[in-house]
């Protein structure tokens, strides 16, 4: 792997950039694996690059239907933070934040991981009860966490309508400073390097069509380029969870959604933070090179369609000439969608199957993108040992006959 | 947008509508006698079909009454509609 600096850029540069090479190969597929991780997203490529990093597990593919980074990765709407209600998604999300604070330097690649700050704004009495009482349990975790009011949200972001005339006004809101922003088709393309070059083969073109298991375990992949045999399989391919799952008889608790979002022509630098509210829904968020980008909720039927209601569009739009009349002008460039695996409490499912062998990872629904180093390093632990990590045992499929959900609605649902 | 085929009403715009998930999942006979594998499939687990799709909608800002749909996932293709007498 060629390291990445000033005095290679230099140097290279001086040679006219000739001499730069592709930052991972096209590997062909081999016959057989120790483990073959299905889906090379975010969560994926994190996956083989802490399996090859701190298990020592180097004899590993990624399959890919499509290409590198095509999925949901490079289709979210970038944001990180931690601040979730309960114990269990506080300790992951925010190991996964701790994991972003360092990742630009762990991949040699920079996934431009910007701690701009995260501001969540309520507009309702109970609102305001929720978020102080998230925000206690937030500091209880040991997760930054401050309730503002609606004059120190003024002054954080000026162009935020904080008038209480307004028809749903502002009356406060929390603050996680060290959320923010990164680069998502750097996360994808730094670990796919960083992996590589641990020996890890990431193949693309290869849909997996079927699951071979034999007396409860699984054996091998069929997939559009041949059969590759492993012993230890790791499905992690968002809204077509259910779809892989089905392959090897598993029932999920999951619906696929279509998740939209937009993007504006490019401003002046107008605010800093990402600004999410629940109530309306809407979050929005200012890119380094001027433009807003803006999400919304999920179209509610189940759909696997990647262009999304219109609908929602409105609804968005309208939202933010309310919040922020200053936007009211401003005009899109694209929008688009990405598939989100929704599962009824809100939480992800990082767990093993009643196949042996047989793990997935899925169910991130629409926030899955701020957990991708963590979610890749546990559910590497997880492969590698056969069994879960503390940090995701109660992420399991299993939670669902035991009625130990993690309900994070109020926390994951709309606000992302 | 969709345009949804209402068998009382005709087809009309997808906003007057409330979308009610997988259909032919029978509310258990005998809740009691469920194990709890039983009851996770009953409430939790869905086929989320990518293609075709038999699904609930409610004309909630019309006539009100249930009724199924079927409908490609990935085209979004309305394929039929039918009252639950009919399609059982």
């Amino acid at each position: 792997m060629q390291f990445y600096s000033l005095p290679s850029l230099i140097r290279r540069g001086l040679r006219g950039h000739r001499d730069w090479t592709p930052a991972w190969r096209k590997a062909e597929p081999k016959p057989s694996y120790d483990v073959v991780i299905v889906g090379a997203g975010g969560h994926g490529l994190a996956t083989a690059y802490y399996l090859a990093k701190l298990h020592g597990v180097t004899n590993v593919a990624v399959l890919e239907r499509g290409w590198l980074g095509g999925g949901n990765i490079g289709r979210n709407t970038a944001i990180v933070r931690s601040n979730y209600l309960w114990d269990a998604s506080a300790h992951i999300y925010e190991f996964s934040l701790k994991l972003w604070e360092g990742l630009s330097q762990e991949l040699n690649y920079n996934v431009m991981f910007s701690q701009r700050g995260l501001l969540n704004i309520a507009h309702s009495e109970q609102e305001m009860r929720d978020l102080a009482r998230r925000v206690g349990a937030n500091q209880l975790n040991g997760i930054d966490a401050e309730l503002l009011s609606t004059d120190q949200i003024s002054k954080l972001v000026p162009v935020l309508n904080t008038s209480p005339h307004t028809r749903y006004p502002v009356l406060g809101g929390t603050l996680q400073r060290r959320g923010g922003v990164a680069r998502h088709d750097a996360v994808a393309w730094g670990y796919a390097r960083a992996a590589d070059a641990l020996g890890v083969d990431i193949v693309e073109n290869c849909e997996v069509t079927g699951i071979r298991t034999a007396s409860g375990r699984v054996t091998s992949l069929e997939t559009t380029r041949g059969e590759i045999r492993a012993g230890t399989v790791g499905l992690v391919v968002a809204g077509n969870a259910s779809v892989l799952a089905s392959m090897a008889g598993i029932r999920l608790p999951i619906q696929s959604h279509p998740l939209q979002a937009l993007v504006t022509e490019p401003l002046k630098p107008v605010f800093d933070p990402v600004v999410m509210s629940s109530a309306v829904h809407v979050y929005i968020h200012q890119t380094d090179r001027g433009e807003l980008v803006l999400g919304a909720g999920i179209d509610a039927p189940v759909s696997y369609d990647l262009n999304g209601n219109f609908r929602i569009i409105e609804h968005v739009l309208a939202a933010v000439c309310e919040l922020f009349p200053i936007f009211s002008r401003v005009r899109m460039l694209r929008q688009w969608a990405g598939t989100v695996d929704v599962c009824p409490d809100a939480s992800p499912i990082i767990s093993g199957t009643p196949i042996k062998g047989l793990f997935m990872n899925c169910g991130w629904g629409t926030g899955g993108f701020k957990a991708t180093p963590g979610s890749g390093w546990v559910f590497a632990h997880t492969l590698a040992h056969q069994e879960p990590h503390p940090l995701n045992e109660p992420f399991s499929l299993d939670r669902f006959t035991t009625g130990a959900l993690i309900d994070e609605h109020g926390a994951a649902a709309v606000a992302h | 947008m969709l345009l949804i085929p209402c068998p009382w009403c005709g087809p009309r715009e997808d906003d007057e509508f409330t979308f009610g998930g997988e259909a032919d999942i029978p509310r258990p006979a005998d809740p009691d006698a469920l194990t709890d594998e039983q009851w996770a499939d009953y409430l939790f687990m869905r086929d989320n079909r990518r293609g075709h799709h038999r699904e609930q909608w409610c004309h909630t800002a019309g006539c009100r009454r249930w009724f199924v749909v079927e409908r490609d996932t990935v085209t979004n293709e309305i394929l039929g509609a039918s009252t639950y007498g009919d399609s059982q």
